[in-house]
């Protein structure tokens, strides 16, 4: 039965055809976007999981040499020592279209190009596993970079993911079966109306000969009544 | 071109100083909270933060999370690894799939 009332009209009939088939096409594109968002959602999450693994042992590995350098030297030393860096690192981004959901791209590029002049500081008045922590770092940071790039492309393939799935839902659970019983009920209606115009015409049609008739026996019998005569069978 | 900013408690950051990144000491949630939103503003595409850090910031992050800037990656502090970051990925297939098929 349809919730809300409709009106059992013809244009509103063909209005509500148009909706449904609107509705049954958008319905399968979304399911295509949908089936190809979680197929490209999948590879990312598993590049995401595995570099995450990497990059917090990599970290770990850095924080604790940092903490024993920490350990070895005072604080403000250590401070001091990395106060300047030596290089700084360059970001651009780009964005990438999947499945138009636009997702970062970052592209850096840092201002030494020597690896091995990234300390900034001299090695005398510091401690060996400050080298450590800083080249530790320094060798996880472009998994970092990666990093940042798979986790925020899989939030956003999620929260796409997660839009889609309700819209294909709402259409193939509410929209579409609501539409088609719509339609039922006014073809239904429709259909009604029309047997009750034919009985209706029936009837009158019925009506209208029985009047000509009464008529016609009336007139039959006024003229036996005139002319006299025998009456003629009943037929 | 953007930014990329570290965020945590000071020893944990202090490492990043060193690649050249812009580090952001923020011992409290408050100055946290207050730091991220600035940086928000400002062209930071990747902000890594702490677990620490992030635990306490849960609502503010979760602002971001449909953003396209900044990314706010969680990396373990110094303390080690809450499993946040993890619970994380993990927390997008879920609400990607509708359950946790890895």
């Amino acid at each position: 039965m349809p919730s809300t009332t409709i009106n059992p009209t013809r244009q509103e009939l063909n209005r509500l055809k148009n909706r449904l088939r609107t509705s049954i096409r958008g319905h399968k594109l979304l399911k295509d976007k949908r089936d190809e968002l979680m197929k490209q959602f999948m590879d990312v999450v598993r590049e995401n999981r595995a570099l995450r693994r990497r990059v917090e042992e990599g970290l770990m590995r850095a924080h604790g040499a940092f903490t024993v350098a920490a350990a070895l030297m005072s604080p403000e030393m250590l401070e001091q020592s990395l106060l300047y860096p030596k290089q700084s690192v360059e970001l651009g981004m780009t964005f990438q279209n999947i499945m138009s959901v636009d997702v970062p791209q970052y592209q850096f590029h840092t201002t030494s190009q020597d690896p091995g002049e990234i300390y900034p500081y001299g090695f005398a008045q510091t401690s060996g596993e400050l080298d450590d922590a800083v080249d530790a770092l320094s060798r996880v940071f472009a998994d970092m970079l990666r990093l940042a790039e798979v986790e925020k492309t899989s939030q956003l393939l999620a929260e796409e993911i997660e839009k889609t799935r309700r819209r294909v839902n709402a259409l193939e659970y509410v929209k579409i079966p609501e539409m088609q019983s719509n339609i039922k009920y006014i073809t239904m209606k429709l259909d009604e109306n029309e047997r009750s115009n034919t009985i209706r015409l029936m009837k009158v049609k019925d009506l209208i000969l029985k009047e000509a008739l009464e008529d016609r026996r009336e007139a039959t019998a006024e003229a036996i009544a005139t002319f006299g005569g025998e009456a003629p069978q009943p037929v | 071109m953007y930014k990329i900013a570290v965020m945590g408690d000071m020893d944990s950051v202090l490492g990043f100083k060193a690649l050249g990144l812009e580090t952001c000491p923020a011992a409290t949630p408050d100055e946290g909270r207050e730091a991220l939103h600035r940086m928000a503003k400002e062209n930071y595409a990747i902000i890594y933060m702490t677990e620490q850090l992030a635990a306490q910031l849960q609502p503010e992050i979760a602002r971001y999370k449909d953003a396209l800037t900044p990314a706010i990656i969680l990396i373990p502090g110094k303390e080690g690894s809450l499993g946040i970051g993890m619970a994380n990925v993990k927390t997008a297939v879920e609400r990607a799939v509708g359950a946790d098929i890895l």
